[in-house]
C-alpha cells in the first residue's frame, strides 16, 4: 500500500543534506509551506540555495533562514519587499549571493526544471540587465534570452488537501507556485491542510497528481495571515 | 505658479479605466493601475488577471466577505467575479508571455519615445532590486499602458528621448497617462491626445526632454 504520510515535520525534512537547493512555494504567505521551512530551520541543514518568490518578509520563515547564515543564495524576484530587512542585512555583509528573475521566468523555470526540458529562450528580459552574460538570440525578430531550468534537491510545498498518493489541491490563490514546484524537487515534501481519504479527490479534482510527492505532513495551520494595507 | 490642474491619482484611474473596451482581458500593475479596476463600469465585462494565478478578479471585499486566501500580485483582499478561474503561477505567465492579455496597465519611472520603460529600478547598483513580473508583462501583453506622475516629485522628467534607468522592456509602451496628458507612443513619436485642464502643449514639452507632437 502506498502511503506518503509521515508523522511529523521532523521526520518530514529527514536526510536534507548542507548545500541542497531547496525550492519554497507560495505567493503573499498564501500557500506558503511555512512549518516545513521552520522544519527546515529546526533540522539544521545550511550552504542552501533557497528558490523561492522574495527574500522573505519580516523576520519569520525564509527570511529566518537567511537571518541565521544559512542560506548561501536565493533566487527570487522581489529582493526587496515591504519588511525584507534580515535580507538587507544579509546581503550588505556580503554574506548571501542574488540573483533576481523576472516572476515569469521563475515559474517557467521550475516548470521546465519539473518538465525535463533543460534551457528555454524567451523574450522576457531581453534587452535588459537581465540579459547581461546569458546566450542571447534575435528569434521571430525580437531578442530572446537563454534561461536555465531550475531543479529542487528539496520542494517544499503547502496542498490543501492531501490523500496517502499524494495527489493534491489547493485552496484559492493558494495554488500560486505550488504544482510547478511539487514537480521540479527530488525530494518533494508536502504540508497539508486537510487530509482526504483516496478517492475523495475526483480526478477531475486533482492539481498535482501523487506522483511528483514523496512525503506528506498533516498540519492544519489554518488561515493565512489577513493583510492590513 | 502652474496654473493648469493636474489630474487626481483617482480622475487619472477613471480616466484609463473609460478608455478600456468591453471584453479585453486586462493585467493591473501595483499602485494607480491597481486602482483602475475599481473604476471599470460594473455594466462593461471586463476580465482582470492577476500574476499569482487569478483570471476574473472582483473588487476589494467587505470585511465580512473578506477571504484570507484570495489576494492580488499587489497583496491586496480581492473578490472573484461569477466565471472566475484559478491556474498555477506558471500558465498564469504563460498566458501573459503568450500575448493571451489585450493589455497590461504598469506603474513607471522613465518612457522613452520609442516606447522603452524603465519601471524597476532607479540605479544599475540597486542593492536589493525588486522586479517582479513587470518584465514578463511589458513583453507579454498585446499592448502596454503606462501610468505615472508626469516629472518626479524633485522635477526630473520622465518623458525622455531615451532612458536613463535600467530598462523594463524595450519598445513595448504604447501609451502614457500622466497627471498632465496621455500621450500615444507612435512611429513619428510622443502624440499628445489629451491633457490636463489649463496646461499647453509647451508647457508640457517644458516638462519632458523628448518632443511632443499633436494629434
Amino acid at each position: 500500500m502506498i502511503d506518503k504520510f509521515v508523522r511529523s515535520v521532523a521526520e518530514a525534512m529527514a536526510g536534507i543534506k548542507d548545500g541542497s537547493t531547496v525550492l519554497v512555494s507560495g505567493f503573499a504567505q498564501i500557500g506558503e509551506p511555512r512549518a516545513l521551512v521552520d522544519g527546515l530551520i529546526e533540522q539544521g541543514a545550511c550552504d542552501l540555495t533557497v528558490v523561492h518568490n522574495t527574500a522573505g518578509r519580516g523576520r519569520e520563515g525564509v527570511a529566518r533562514l537567511i537571518g541565521e547564515g544559512r542560506v548561501r543564495k536565493i533566487i527570487c524576484s522581489f529582493a526587496r519587499s515591504r519588511g525584507s530587512v534580515l535580507f538587507e542585512e544579509v546581503y550588505a555583509r556580503g554574506d548571501i549571493e542574488l540573483e533576481i528573475v523576472p516572476q515569469g521566468t521563475l515559474a517557467e523555470r521550475i516548470r521546465a526544471g519539473g518538465a525535463g526540458i533543460p534551457a528555454f529562450f524567451t523574450p522576457t528580459g531581453g534587452g535588459t540587465l537581465i540579459a547581461r552574460g546569458k546566450e542571447t538570440r534575435v528569434i521571430n525578430g525580437r531578442e530572446c534570452v537563454l534561461e536555465q531550468a531550475i531543479r529542487g534537491d528539496v520542494a517544499l510545498v503547502e496542498a490543501w488537501r492531501a490523500d496517502r498518493w499524494g495527489n493534491l489541491v489547493y485552496r484559492d490563490a493558494g495554488r500560486n507556485f505550488n504544482p510547478v514546484v511539487a514537480a521540479a524537487g527530488d525530494l518533494t515534501i508536502v504540508q497539508t491542510q486537510n487530509v482526504a481519504e483516496l478517492g475523495e479527490l475526483t480526478p477531475e479534482m486533482i492539481v498535482t497528481p501523487g506522483i511528483y510527492v514523496d512525503r506528506i505532513v498533516h498540519v492544519p495551520s489554518g488561515d493565512p495571515p489577513v493583510v492590513i494595507s | 505658479m502652474a496654473n493648469w490642474k493636474p489630474w487626481t491619482r483617482e480622475e487619472l484611474a477613471a480616466r484609463v479605466a473609460r478608455d478600456i473596451p468591453e471584453g479585453w482581458s486586462v493585467n493591473l500593475g501595483i499602485g494607480i493601475p491597481t486602482l483602475v479596476g475599481n473604476y471599470v463600469p460594473a455594466d462593461r465585462e471586463v476580465i482582470l488577471h492577476s500574476e499569482n494565478g487569478i483570471v476574473g478578479m472582483g473588487p476589494a471585499p467587505s470585511p465580512e466577505k473578506l477571504n484570507p486566501w484570495l489576494v492580488n500580485a499587489s497583496r491586496q483582499h480581492v473578490t472573484l467575479v461569477t466565471g472566475a478561474s484559478y491556474m498555477n503561477h506558471a500558465d498564469s505567465f504563460g498566458m501573459v508571455r503568450g500575448g493571451h492579455l489585450d493589455l497590461c496597465v504598469l506603474g513607471g519611472f522613465q518612457v522613452a519615445e520609442n516606447g522603452d520603460l524603465a519601471n524597476w529600478s532607479r540605479s544599475e547598483d540597486d542593492r536589493a532590486p525588486a522586479i517582479g513580473g513587470a518584465m514578463d508583462l511589458a513583453v507579454g501583453a498585446k499592448r502596454i499602458w503606462v501610468v505615472m506622475e508626469h516629472t518626479t516629485k524633485t522635477g526630473e522628467k520622465r518623458i525622455l528621448r531615451r532612458c536613463t534607468y535600467p530598462l523594463t522592456a524595450t519598445a513595448c509602451v504604447k501609451r502614457v497617462y500622466t497627471d498632465l496628458a496621455v500621450i500615444d507612443v507612435t512611429e513619428r513619436g510622443f502624440v499628445v491626445i489629451d491633457t490636463a485642464p489649463g496646461i499647453t502643449i509647451g508647457d508640457l514639452q517644458a516638462l519632458g526632454d523628448a518632443p511632443l507632437h499633436s494629434a
